[in-house]
């Protein structure tokens, strides 16, 4: 038992922010909303020159074979930055094949995903109509879908990899409010799908990369809408005092430092709970996704509300911390939904 | 990283988690799962002894002082075993937890001598004496005086929330003993003896009904002049030192606790059907997931093995687990409804509920208030100007 980072785990997460603090910086982030809501520069560079693309996936595909605590070091640091990059599908998406794939589809896919290659995207809906390989249905709201080159998607029990420029596959993007991470509807109609063997390993892959991803870029958010704030806290000065004197407003960012502890357990408590495949898993991401998407929304909103006027600004970046914030909250089930989750768990059933 | 536990720490588990167990079934079965800290006291220091006699008192002390030099991963497993195991909490908390390793920090060989393996064996059982009547918050302007006369220190003072002094043999108290000195300066940290005449103790009754607190007046009380640690005047320096051990591994067995306070409101929840409530399951997940970070939360500060600087996460935990369980009494009325509202009633059997919704008001008070917990976070985590001193 030993709840600190190994020094491996201090060099992949410093090594993480360097890469995205000198890199996904405002003004190339404002050009990918302004664009597709991809720097896809930065990608390529992320996944071959940083490497870190594959972290957590198998060596023999072109991953580093190490585990979800090190994936989390890494989500969180883009987060900390609202990288627009599609780390999100790499989390469900190559996840799943790695997880549920055949040898096959592994090795056509997750080499290109792990190079930049190719982007993938992810989408689960109640259900979907499959036979003789063809699937039909729509699944909506697929994060950055619009760029996808390949997507998994899933109903319950069964998951299929369909190419994003297979015949019947119509791909409708959505303006959306966070730019960085944009949305689209995936209509199918009759179109080529290849089930994933493994289903079950899939659902349960995407489930974890997902709430964890989800989470770590959460906690950095956060970290950062409060390191940010405390940086304006010092230099913003007010009735002749730095306005970071003022109780009203340094209550509000010890309120902030808080949340952010806890979400940084809920984290890595989740990522270790993941990697040793604990019993508290499933308990450990419903709690690190609900927390985590909460603590980045109070923090994001508070970063707002401190920075008085020119947080309101669409020049200031605090708006891409609010609206990534917002996002979180609702992707991949709301905090009511994971609460209540947990609340089975402990309760039951309701009667 | 790493959560799990080797197979000799499990085993180490199972052998504390036996004996435990068949203390609260055999000799000590009168005591198990009394929940208020000043209940059948006397049986509650036999059971102190006992435990100093197992060497289970201390184990995180160096065996020369009657600990088994037991490592983090050890205690943490010690101190879940207990709680579960439905053990009462510690009389002798104050002595084991903040007056032992304060010793052990800055005694002389001889203090330690005097008093660690005494209060390991469970015959020492200690109190503190910092907060004044107009020393709440602003701890640092204490009036309580202290002067040398003839080989002694003579105390003369007032000191509140002495927290079971009524039971305690020895108490530790910050006096000013430096004529005309203002805030920390010119306070010197002494261990006195509670049972003599210049000492008299005067319970205060809380708005739960209980008397866990007391005002302590020192008229003329003495101590011998080598009672102090640390030296003349550097007695604040003592004082922090020994607050930072708050934070130790204490806090994983007041979680188990915590544990079951939220088990019994859950088990209230299934059998009253406020369970079926999807409000109520929401806020009773919120409860699951804070205690659940809690315990990831003191286990990232326990094994932070760099005390070099200061642990702004650390600072953050006790308003955390104050919060959680102000909300937690509150979740417990809203769970009992109108039945909430019984109390001290023969046969009831939700009685712990009601009583930590009044008991847990004191949790965001004591040891620091929230908001002096968040000006401490702000000023010395997060690096924001400090408050305006206005003249002591």
């Amino acid at each position: 038992m030993e709840f600190a980072f190994t020094e491996e785990q201090q060099m992949i997460g410093e090594t993480a922010f360097a890469f995205f603090a000198e890199n996904a910086t405002s003004e190339r982030t404002r050009r990918a909303m302004a664009g597709n809501g991809i720097d896809r520069a930065l990608w390529s560079s992320f996944c071959t020159e940083l490497g870190l693309a594959g972290i957590a996936l198998p060596e023999t595909y072109g991953g580093a074979g190490l585990g979800m605590i090190e994936f989390a070091l890494v989500a969180e640091a883009a987060g900390a930055q609202v990288a627009a990059l599609p780390l999100l599908g790499l989390a469900t998406a190559a996840r799943a094949i790695a997880a549920g794939g055949s040898d096959n589809q592994k090795s056509k896919w997750l080499p290109k995903l792990l190079s930049g290659e190719a982007i993938a995207g992810f989408a689960g809906m109640p259900k979907a109509d499959y036979a003789d390989g063809k699937l039909n249905g729509t699944f909506d709201l697929v994060a950055h879908g619009a760029i996808a080159d390949v997507f998994v998607f899933v109903v319950p029990g069964k998951a299929w990899i369909v190419c994003a420029d297979a015949p019947g596959v119509s791909v409708l993007p959505y303006t959306t409010m966070d730019q960085t991470r944009p949305l689209a509807k995936v209509v199918l109609e009759n179109a080529p799908a290849e089930a994933l063997s493994d289903p079950e390993s899939a659902i349960g892959a995407v489930h974890s990369g997902g709430w964890i991803c989800l989470a770590a870029e959460a906690l950095g958010g956060a970290q950062s809408a409060l390191d940010r704030t405390i940086a304006y806290a010092k230099e913003r000065v007010q009735f002749g005092r730095a306005i970071g004197s003022f109780q009203a407003y340094k209550h509000r960012l010890a309120d902030m430092m808080i949340e952010i502890e806890q979400a940084r357990s809920a984290v890595y408590w989740a990522a270790c709970a993941v990697d040793e495949g604990s019993g508290d898993a499933a308990i450990a991401l419903h709690a690190a996704k609900s927390f985590c998407a909460d603590t980045f929304f109070m923090c994001a909103s508070n970063m707002i509300q401190l920075h008085g006027g020119i947080g309101f600004t669409w020049d200031h970046d605090a708006h891409l911390f609010f609206k990534r914030a917002r996002s979180v909250q609702t992707m991949l089930g709301n905090g009511n939904f994971h609460r209540e989750q947990v609340a089975t768990m402990v309760l039951g059933e309701i009667a | 990283m790493k959560l799990g536990f080797s197979p000799q720490e499990e085993l180490f588990r199972a052998e504390c988690a036996d004996w435990l167990t068949a203390q609260m079934a055999g000799e000590f079965a009168d005591i198990k799962g009394i929940a208020s800290l000043t209940e059948k006291a006397e049986r509650r220091k036999e059971w102190e002894q006992h435990l100093g006699v197992h060497k289970w008192s201390c184990i995180g002390w160096p065996p020369e002082w009657g600990g088994r030099g037991a490592s983090l991963a050890e205690q943490v497993i010690f101190a879940e075993e207990y709680a579960r195991a439905g053990v009462p909490g510690r009389v002798n908390h104050i002595g084991v937890e903040l007056a032992g390793p304060t010793l052990l920090a800055f005694g002389t060989e001889e203090q330690k001598k005097r008093f660690l393996p005494d209060i390991a064996a469970g015959k020492t059982i200690f109190c503190q004496g910092f907060s004044e009547p107009n020393a709440g918050s602003d701890l640092a302007s204490v009036r309580t005086k202290a002067r040398l006369e003839d080989g002694h220190w003579v105390v003369n003072g007032q000191k509140i929330w002495t927290s079971l002094a009524h039971i305690s043999d020895w108490i530790f108290v910050i006096a000013r003993s430096e004529e005309g000195s203002k805030g920390p300066k010119g306070l010197t940290f002494l261990m006195m003896k509670i049972d003599q005449p210049g000492i008299d103790i005067r319970p205060i009754k809380q708005i739960n009904g209980d008397a866990e607190f007391n005002e302590t007046f020192f008229t003329d009380a003495t101590c011998p002049s080598d009672s102090l640690i640390g030296t003349v005047g550097e007695g604040w320096k003592i004082a922090m030192g020994l607050l930072a051990f708050e934070r130790g591994v204490s806090t994983l067995g007041q979680q188990m606790a915590f544990r079951n306070e939220l088990d019994s409101l859950i088990a209230a929840a299934k059998r009253n059907g406020a369970a079926n409530d999807p409000l109520i399951r929401q806020r009773i997940a919120k409860a699951e997931i804070g205690l659940r970070l809690m315990r990831f939360g003191a286990l990232r500060m326990l094994s932070n093995s760099d005390h070099s600087k200061v642990d702004g996460a650390a600072l953050t935990y006790k308003i955390q687990w104050a919060t959680w369980r102000r909300n937690l009494g509150e979740l417990a009325m809203d769970v009992l409804g109108q039945m909430g509202e019984v109390t001290n009633t023969v046969g009831y059997e939700w009685e712990l509920l009601p009583n930590l919704f009044l008991y847990s008001r004191a949790d965001t008070i004591y040891g620091g208030t929230n908001q002096i917990q968040r000006n401490m976070i702000a000023e010395r985590a997060l690096g924001m100007p400090r408050e305006p001193r206005g003249d002591a």
